[in-house]
C-alpha cells in the first residue's frame, strides 16, 4: 500500500459535474483507483471510514478471542488460536496501512478507537464466558465476515482491494477451526454439546447483526454500491449467511435459536433460501451507542495497552534519534 | 540409548517445561502490545516456543511408553511435578522485564540446540534443527529491543536495570545440572555447562554493552524450579493453564 | 497521548523467491531500519510468502504525478516498431 507521502497536494478535486461523470465512468469501466489519483472527497471519506471501522473491528476482535489463549484446552487449539488471534491483528494492521494511503495516520486512527469515536464491528462487545464461544465465533463471526470480506475484494479502491484479498487468503483456516472446535464439542459430552449449543444460542443473533441494518434502513448502502465500494447489499449478505450456515448447524446436531426459521423454496430467484425471525434492532443500536456488556472493557484494554506502551515507543524513536545522531558524528 | 531413556525422559520435560512456560507468559501479551506491529512478533515467538514444547512432550511421553499425550504432561501433572527454570515463570511485568526473559532464555537456547543438533539421537536432532533457527531469531528481536530500551530515554533505561536486577538472579538455574541431566551429558545427548555458558556470556555481553547495561554480580542465585520448588505465581498459571482439562476430566476438545 | 511522537511509515517489498522481483506487499509502523525489518519479517511472511525483504522509508519515496500519466504514458503507445510483430518475415522462418 502507498504511504501518506505519495498523495500529492493535488488531491482537491473540483467536484464539478464533469469531473464526478467523469470518476463514475472509470468505476463503471471497472478501472481501480489508487491513492494519488483524484477522486470525490466524500468517496475518500466514505472509503476511510470503512476501512478504518474495518481496521479497528480487527483490533478489538482480537480481545475476545484472546482472552481463552491461555486456557485453551489442548495444546493444538492453543496454537490455532494464539496463531489465529496474530492473524486478526495481521488483518488490522493491513488495513489500517490501506487506509494511510488516504491521508489519515495510524496515530489519527488510533485515537479515534482509544477515544470511543470511532466505531468498529459490534459483535466484539459480546463477551466470550466459555471455550466454546471460541468455536461459535470462529464458524459464525467469521463465516459472517467472510461474507463480508469476499465482495471486497473487488472494491474500486485499489489498496483496499489488496488488503482484502491478503486477509481473505489468511481467513479461510479461521472459519474451518471454529467450525471444527463446534464440532468436537457437538460430538462430546452431553456437557460439552450444551455448552456448544449455549454459545451457539448466544452468537447468532448478533452474527446476523454482522451484516448491518436492513437495506431500507441503511444511510450508506447506495452510494457505496454506485462506487463499487460495496458489490452486494446488507440484506443480501445476511441472506447468504444464513443460507450456507444453517445447514451447517444440522449437520452437527444443533440448532439456530429461532423459531421462525423454514425453508422456503420461492427465495433466491426459485432457487430455495431460508426465511427466519426478526433481529432485534433495539439490541442491535443499543450495542453500537456503546451500551454492550463489554464496549467499556474494550475500549479500556486498548488504552491501556497504548499508554503502558507509551514508553517503549518513545524510547524506541529516542534510540533512533540517537543512533543517527552518532552516525552523522562519525 | 535404552539405558538413558528415563535420564532423557526427565530432562526434556524440564526443557519442554520452559518452553511451555515461556511461551504462557509469551501469549499474555496478545492483543495488548505496545505497539501492533509488537502484537505479531510475540505470538510468533509465542507459537516458537509452545510448538517446541509440542515436540519435547511427545518425544518425553515416547521415552516414558506410558501411553501420555502431549497434552496429559503439558496440562495434568501438578504443580511439583513440573520442572521449568524459575526465570520463564516470571510475570510479564513490563515490556523490558519481557524481552530479557526472552534474551536470557533464547541466549541459552540456542548453544543449547546447536550441540543438540549435532547428537545421535535422530529425534532429537531432528528437534534441535527446527529450533535453532527459531531460537536465533529471538535473540534478534528481544536483543534488539533490549538495546533499544537500555539506550532509549530515561524512563526505558531505568526500567531496564530494574529488569535486569531482578531477572538474573534467575539465570543461574539455567545451567543446572542434576544427576538425569548429567547422565543424558555424559552419554553425548545434551551439552555441558561449559559447552553453554560461554556463548551465552558472549550474547548477553554483547547485547549489554550497545544497551549501556552492566551485568550484575550475583550473590545469591534464585533456584529451585528444577526441583519443583515454584513462586507464588505459579500456581495462578497452572489454573489457567489447566482450567478445562481439570473442569472437565476425560473431555476430548 | 496525543502530542507523542509519531513512528515513521515503511514500506515493505518481499521477493517470493529467487529468480523474481520483490514485490510491495504493504506498509508498516518502525522507529529504525532494524526494527522495520523484523517487523516486515514477523507481519508478511508468516506463511512462507519470501525469501528476502526491502523496507524503505515511505517519505524517501518519489512517485510519478497522476496529473502528468498522459504526458508521461500515452506516448508510448503509438511506438508499435518497438515491437516484434510489426515486423515481417517470411513464415517459412519460423519461429524468431
Amino acid at each position: 500500500m502507498y504511504s501518506q507521502g505519495l498523495i500529492g497536494a493535488n488531491t482537491e478535486t473540483q467536484e464539478t459535474p464533469e469531473f464526478l461523470a467523469a470518476f463514475q465512468a472509470r468505476i463503471d469501466a471497472e478501472e481501480k483507483i489508487e491513492p494519488n489519483d483524484p477522486m470525490p472527497a466524500a468517496y475518500r471519506k466514505t472509503l476511510i471510514r470503512m476501512i478504518s471501522q474495518h481496521a479497528h473491528s480487527e483490533i478489538v476482535g482480537m480481545l475476545p478471542e484472546g482472552n481463552w489463549i491461555t486456557r485453551a484446552p489442548t495444546l493444538r487449539r492453543k496454537v490455532a488460536l494464539l496463531a489465529k488471534v496474530q492473524d486478526e491483528g495481521g488483518h488490522g494492521l493491513y488495513l489500517y496501512s490501506a487506509a494511510e494511503t488516504l491521508g489519515v495516520s495510524r496515530e489519527q486512527l488510533t485515537q479515534e478507537l482509544l477515544t470511543g469515536k470511532a466505531k468498529y464491528s459490534s459483535i466484539f462487545n459480546y463477551p466470550t464466558p466459555t471455550w466454546a464461544d471460541i468455536g461459535a465465533i470462529g464458524w459464525l463471526v467469521d463465516g459472517a465476515a467472510i461474507m463480508n470480506q469476499v465482495p471486497l475484494c473487488r472494491c474500486s479502491y485499489g489498496p483496499y482491494a489488496r488488503a482484502m484479498i491478503r486477509v481473505c487468503k489468511e481467513e479461510s483456516f479461521h472459519q474451518r477451526q471454529g467450525y471444527e472446535l463446534m464440532t468436537s464439542l457437538a460430538e462430546g459430552t452431553e456437557e460439552q454439546k450444551a455448552m456448544a449449543q449455549d454459545a451457539l444460542n448466544r452468537w447468532w443473533w448478533p452474527s446476523l447483526m454482522m451484516f448491518g441494518p436492513s437495506d431500507s434502513d441503511s444511510q450508506h448502502s447506495d452510494q457505496s454500491m454506485a462506487w463499487k465500494i460495496k458489490r452486494f447489499t446488507n440484506d443480501e449478505l445476511r441472506q447468504k449467511f444464513v443460507d450456507a450456515t444453517v445447514p451447517q448447524a444440522e449437520l452437527i446436531g444443533l440448532s439456530m435459536p429461532d423459531e421462525k426459521l423454514t425453508w422456503n423454496e420461492s427465495k433466491n430467484n426459485g432457487q430455495g433460501g431460508y426465511d427466519f425471525g426478526e433481529i432485534d434492532w433495539d439490541e442491535f443500536w443499543q450495542v453500537v451507542k456503546g451500551h454492550g456488556m463489554m464496549n467499556k472493557d474494550r475500549i479500556n484494554a486498548k488504552r491501556k495497552a497504548w499508554d503502558d506502551g507509551a514508553w517503549v515507543r518513545q524510547a524506541a524513536l529516542a534510540h533512533a534519534e540517537k543512533q543517527n545522531q552518532r552516525k552523522a558524528a562519525a | 540409548m535404552t539405558e538413558h531413556k528415563d535420564h532423557l525422559k526427565v530432562a526434556l520435560l524440564q526443557v519442554a517445561d520452559d518452553h511451555l512456560i515461556l511461551g504462557h507468559r509469551l501469549s499474555e501479551w496478545c492483543g495488548h502490545a505496545p505497539m501492533l506491529e509488537e502484537d505479531l512478533s510475540m505470538p510468533n515467538m509465542a507459537l516458537d516456543l509452545i510448538g517446541q514444547a509440542r515436540h519435547l512432550y511427545t518425544y518425553a511421553a515416547e521415552l516414558e511408553g506410558l501411553q501420555r499425550s502431549e497434552d496429559d504432561l503439558a496440562y495434568l501433572r501438578t504443580d511439583r511435578e513440573y520442572t521449568n527454570c524459575l526465570l520463564v515463570e516470571r510475570g510479564n511485568i513490563d515490556f523490558a522485564h519481557t524481552m530479557l526473559k526472552q534474551l536470557y532464555f533464547a541466549a541459552y537456547m540456542k548453544p543449547f540446540w546447536q550441540f543438540v543438533e549435532g547428537c545421535s539421537d535422530n529425534t532429537l536432532s531432528a528437534i534441535a534443527g527446527k529450533a535453532v533457527k527459531e531460537i536465533s531469531y529471538h535473540i534478534r528481536h528481544a536483543g534488539e529491543w533490549v538495546i533499544r530500551l537500555g539506550d532509549g530515554t530515561d524512563e526505558s533505561a531505568e526500567r531496564m536495570h530494574l529488569a535486569v536486577e531482578t531477572l538474573h538472579p534467575y539465570t543461574e538455574e539455567l545451567f543446572w545440572i542434576d544427576e538425569h541431566r548429567k547422565i543424558c551429558i555424559d552419554a553425548g545427548l545434551l551439552p555441558a555447562a561449559d559447552v553453554v555458558r560461554p556463548q551465552w556470556d558472549a550474547t548477553i555481553s554483547a547485547v549489554f554493552e550497545q544497551a549501556k547495561l552492566a551485568i550484575p554480580e550475583v550473590t545469591y542465585p534464585l533456584l529451585g524450579g528444577r526441583e519443583g520448588k515454584h513462586t507464588e505465581a505459579f500456581g495462578y498459571l497452572l489454573a489457567e493453564l489447566q482450567y478445562m482439562q481439570r473442569a472437565y476430566p476425560g473431555a476430548q476438545w | 497521548m496525543s502530542d507523542e511522537k509519531m513512528i515513521p511509515l515503511w514500506e515493505v517489498f518481499i521477493r517470493p523467491r529467487n529468480g523474481l522481483n520483490h514485490k510491495h506487499v504493504g506498509s508498516l509502523h518502525a522507529a529504525d531500519g532494524e526494527l522495520a525489518l523484523q517487523a516486515a519479517r514477523d507481519v508478511y511472511t508468516r506463511r512462507e510468502e519470501g525469501n528476502s525483504i526491502w523496507v524503505v522509508r515511505a517519505e524517501d519515496i518519489l512517485a510519478s504525478d497522476p496529473d502528468k500519466s498522459a504526458e508521461n504514458f500515452d506516448p508510448a503507445a503509438d511506438k508499435i516498431y518497438r515491437h516484434p510483430s510489426f515486423y515481417d518475415i517470411p513464415d517459412e522462418v519460423g519461429h524468431m
